[in-house]
């Protein structure tokens, strides 16, 4: 075997891997090329600042993570350090696993920044973050950067009852930032056989307080937002504008409507569950949003344009309902939640989960966007927040005061 | 047979079954069949028009029938069919003082 001195090494690979400048690299990247950006350096360093887009691989780490970063062989790839001689040692070790467009740039990162090139400095975890998530960021569809997109998201919670607790527990425990909670009512006893967020000792606290001080002991880094109000047609807009993903926990057909129509308006995802004794549905009301290039999927008035009439279908406080299931169908939404924040895996856009914990059967619908929809339809009707209780047939209250509880 | 789901909220009028098996044609031969066989169904599924209410949808498989023939689908010997009503929860209709 040849021996190699580190000059001997580096000229060695030096002219197996081709280089590119920065000037370079801007120029075609300009021109329409595409690059994944791969920055080896040590954490310190690039937590400094990095080129924007760039992924981050330490150099220790490259030959094991790069297939996750980049899957394709034949894409090309730029490598870069700090003065672009690490650089051109891990390329040559990349084109060895067969990446066969694998650069390394010339003069690393300080020649970019030297060239007056744009650089960010990264949002990164901390200490005590990097351990607390580690599960998560050890998973390749999240990674530190999706953990901190979760960091930076906000949720709004309808309901701080059966299907807001576990979905409530589970965001603030995987890192999202802000929990925004919706709900004017007060822990009764007949809650605890399934809202996990309130403890016997809560009993006669409004239920936000309650929920508050058991999202900041799973997570103290969650800041939570409360709402001791209920949703009306007053100040739904208001308050659901600030948010990214919304989930549905509310019980009754007028919040239903209403909270849809809102989130229609403002362009917000909607994550919708429901349940009823044993049996529970879950589906995600995706709005069309056109300068995002989101192309949408039904919404609940596609799916039900008209409530049913009141009486007709039974609540659970009549009927009753497995203290369980709210918690399988709320972690459901949570779950639909961080996929679409984070941006990975298929929301059930489009498709309705139904749940049936008597034969345990889960079973997935499709359902369709309504062209003659009186919301997201071509010839749209309804174009603004409305009466909600009149339009299901309960006494109006003109959208002013409250009457609907949450369960 | 055509397997049925029942929902939750119409199996008081199946003596407590989830499933069902009805022979027919199509959606509303199946319709007809399932009231002769569990009185009442019938009833809480259709308008007066004798079409599905609208906070109802009746899937076949996986598609529901208004994007299909509506009551016109045809129903095979090993489909399924869902019948899936708008659900709310448990939520006590109360004033706040
Ligand atoms: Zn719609």
């Amino acid at each position: 075997m040849a021996r190699l001195n580190r000059d001997q090494l580096l000229a060695l690979a030096r002219r197996e891997i081709t280089e590119i400048s920065p000037q370079a690299l801007q120029q075609r990247t300009a021109a329409g090329e595409s690059f994944t950006l791969i920055d080896i350096r040590e954490r310190d360093e690039f937590m400094l600042g990095h080129i924007p887009d760039a992924e981050f691989i330490p150099r220790g780490f490259l030959e094991l993570q790069i297939e996750q970063a980049v899957f394709d062989r034949t894409a090309p790839v730029v490598i870069y350090c700090a003065g672009g001689v690490r650089s051109v040692l891990a390329a040559r070790n990349l084109k060895e696993m067969g990446y066969e467009n694998v650069y390394s740039l010339s003069g690393g990162f300080s020649g970019w920044v030297n060239a007056g090139y744009e650089f960010t400095v990264p949002t990164v975890l901390n200490d005590e973050q990097r351990i607390r998530y580690s599960r998560h960021t050890l998973l390749p569809e999240l990674r530190e950067a999706g953990q901190i997109k979760l960091l930076e998201s906000k949720v709004l919670l309808i309901g701080a009852g059966g299907l807001g607790s576990p979905a409530a527990m589970y965001l603030a425990a995987a890192g999202v930032g802000t929990l925004g909670i919706v709900d004017f009512d007060d822990v009764d006893v007949s809650n605890l056989q399934r809202q996990l967020l309130h403890g016997t000792k809560d009993v006669g606290r409004p239920k936000v307080e309650s929920a508050a001080d058991r999202l900041h002991d799973i997570n103290p880094d969650v800041n939570v937002v409360a709402y001791r109000e209920p949703i009306t047609s007053v100040n739904a807009l208001d308050i659901i504008k600030d948010y990214d993903v919304v989930l549905n926990g509310s019980d009754n057909f007028p919040t239903r409507y209403l909270v849809n129509d809102a989130c229609h308006f403002l362009g917000k995802p909607l994550v919708d569950a429901s349940i009823f004794m044993f049996e529970g549905q879950v589906t995600v009301y995706q709005p069309a949003v056109p300068e995002l290039g989101i192309e949408g999927g039904p919404c609940y008035r596609c799916l039900y344009p008209d409530p049913p009439p009141p009486g007709e279908v039974p609540s659970c406080a009549e009927a009753g309902v497995l203290g369980v299931l709210p918690g399988i169908v709320g972690s459901l939404q949570a779950v639909e939640a961080i996929k679409l924040l984070v941006g990975f895996g298929e929301p059930l856009v489009g498709r309705l989960l139904m749940i049936d914990t008597l034969d345990q059967s889960f079973r997935t619908l499709s359902i369709h966007r309504d062209p003659n929809c009186p919301l997201c339809g071509s010839q749209p009707t309804v174009t603004k927040l409305i009466d909600y209780e009149q339009f299901c047939g309960l006494p109006s209250n003109n959208g002013h005061e409250p009457v609907l509880a949450i369960g | 047979m055509a397997t049925v789901y029942i929902p939750t909220h119409f199996r008081r009028l199946t003596g407590g079954q989830s499933k069902v098996t009805v022979d027919a044609a199509d959606i509303n031969s199946l319709l007809g069949a399932l009231d002769e066989q569990y009185p009442g169904i019938a009833e809480r599924l259709l308008d007066g028009d004798g079409e599905v209410k609208r906070f109802v949808n009746v899937f076949v498989n996986n598609d529901e029938i208004r994007t299909l023939q509506g009551m016109a689908t045809p129903v095979g010997e090993n489909d399924k069919i869902s019948i899936v009503p708008a659900m709310a929860g448990g939520a006590v209709l109360r004033r706040r003082s």
